[in-house]
């Protein structure tokens, strides 16, 4: 949440999806490519650090739980139900991928919301950057084409001719569900990206207005400032939810995908 | 926008850096991790269930041992109802045979004094005969002076008492 008071004094919202290099920019690359340590990865490497922590919790493998075992068996039996509930009994051979995927994406975009501009640090939302989410949105896309076609071999092209589609119908009816299928990994990775973005957009817009209003003056500060620090409230709470609500979409729409794949309709 | 204005020179950065982190997460603790704790589920689920089992098979146990114990209970109590009555029958039996032997036994008694009255009344009677015989010699002698010989004495009184 850094601000970077511009120029003509504005704050820029946008300012807080800069990647900032932090070392390796000149020496770090591979082939060609340069790969240096950026905020972005600090955050990464922070959010697996965080779900490590978490996970060795659940690690204690008592028979009665404790309190943090039984929130871990909480989630993982959570995203196994999940994809139970959609896939069927071999859903579970998934658990693992659908079970890293959404505990990344839930502590990503959670981490990203810590206040913790308050001491001088500077959160970034790596879920908000589209090269992230497509990666997982590829990396999921990439499953359900490997499985799909493992599985079914060329009959997983029947996946695009619905039952009951009449014969004449059969080839226009194959592309339209093709060019659905194809959409998919690109709505997969630009919904959790968009939703990240406006939400953090919209609170630092919010946060701008109750700098820039107390600015301008106490009586400004009191009536703009005040209304919409009152509303960063509300949105801050609503952003918890969709970094939840975006996490499960995520693994959800995956084990509707890799339901497609297993089991073809 | 940085995410578009940023995305030459970061791309490859973004997609190394994710690989590898979410790699880490998916190999260690998604492959590492998740099965264990499945398991630990998985053992508590059937460990719960077993325990449920086992629970009403100790109920039916506990059903059937009651069932026995009340079966054995009206066996005992019918065995001894048995045995009263038995007993009864046994001690009502011994009490008529020895009432019989005692009735026999008194009978038997009865018989004999009967019999010993007859005998003392016979020698009664012939006591009589023999005194009132002498009685009649002594009056016969008294009053003709004649001596009756004790023969006609005998038969005189024996005449006598067969008319009362």
């Amino acid at each position: 949440m850094g601000f970077r008071v511009a120029e003509s004094g504005k704050i820029d919202p946008m300012h807080q999806f800069a990647i900032e290099p932090l070392f390796g920019t000149d020496q770090l690359a591979i082939g060609g490519y340069n790969i240096a340590f950026t905020n972005s990865a600090l955050w990464m490497v922070a959010t697996v650090v965080v779900l490590w922590i978490f996970m060795i919790g659940g690690m204690k493998r008592e028979l009665v739980p404790g309190r943090w075992q039984a929130a871990v068996e909480t989630m993982t039996g959570f995203i196994s139900n999940l994809l139970t509930a959609n896939v069927g009994p071999e859903g579970k051979r998934y658990v693992p991928y659908v079970f890293s995927l959404f505990m990344f994406i839930l502590l990503a975009n959670l981490l990203g919301l810590l206040p913790l501009g308050l001491v001088g640090l500077h959160p970034f939302t790596f879920t908000s950057h589209f090269t992230a989410t497509g990666v997982l949105a590829v990396m999921s896309f990439a499953i359900v084409l490997i499985v799909g076609f493992w599985r079914h071999g060329l009959h997983f092209f029947s996946l695009f001719v619905p039952h009951g589609t009449p014969v004449p119908m059969i080839p226009f009816i194959f592309l339209i569900e093709l060019v659905s299928f194809m959409v998919r990994p690109f709505s997969l990775g630009l919904r959790l990206f968009v939703a990240m973005t406006a939400g953090h957009v919209l609170l630092k817009v919010l946060a701008g207005f109750v700098i820039n209003s107390t600015n301008a003056g106490a009586g400004f500060g009191l009536t703009v400032g005040l209304s919409s620090f009152a509303l960063m409230i509300g949105i801050s709470a609503l952003e918890m939810l969709v970094a939840v609500i975006q996490a499960y979409v995520f693994a959800l729409l995956t084990s509707l995908y890799i339901n497609d794949a297993v089991n073809l309709h | 926008m940085p995410q578009i204005a940023q995305i030459a020179e970061t791309y490859a950065s973004q997609i190394f850096w994710l690989l590898l982190t979410f790699g880490f997460v998916f190999f260690v603790i998604g492959l590492g991790m998740v099965p264990k704790i499945e398991a630990t589920v998985g053992a508590r689920d059937a460990k719960i269930a077993g325990d449920l089992e086992t629970a009403k098979a100790a109920f039916a146990r506990a059903d059937e041992i009651e069932a026995d114990y009340r079966k054995h209970d009206a066996d005992a109590r019918a065995a001894a109802q048995a045995r009263i009555a038995e007993a009864k029958a046994q001690a009502a039996r011994d009490t008529e045979a020895k009432v019989k032997a005692t009735d026999a036994l008194v009978a038997e008694k009865i018989a004999a004094a009967e019999a010993e009255i007859r005998a003392a009344s016979t020698s009664a009677m012939a006591e009589i005969e023999h005194v009132a015989a002498d009685a009649a010699r002594d009056m016969v002698a008294k009053i003709s002076g004649l001596s009756a010989s004790p023969e006609a004495a005998r038969q005189a009184v024996k005449a006598a008492l067969v008319h009362g």
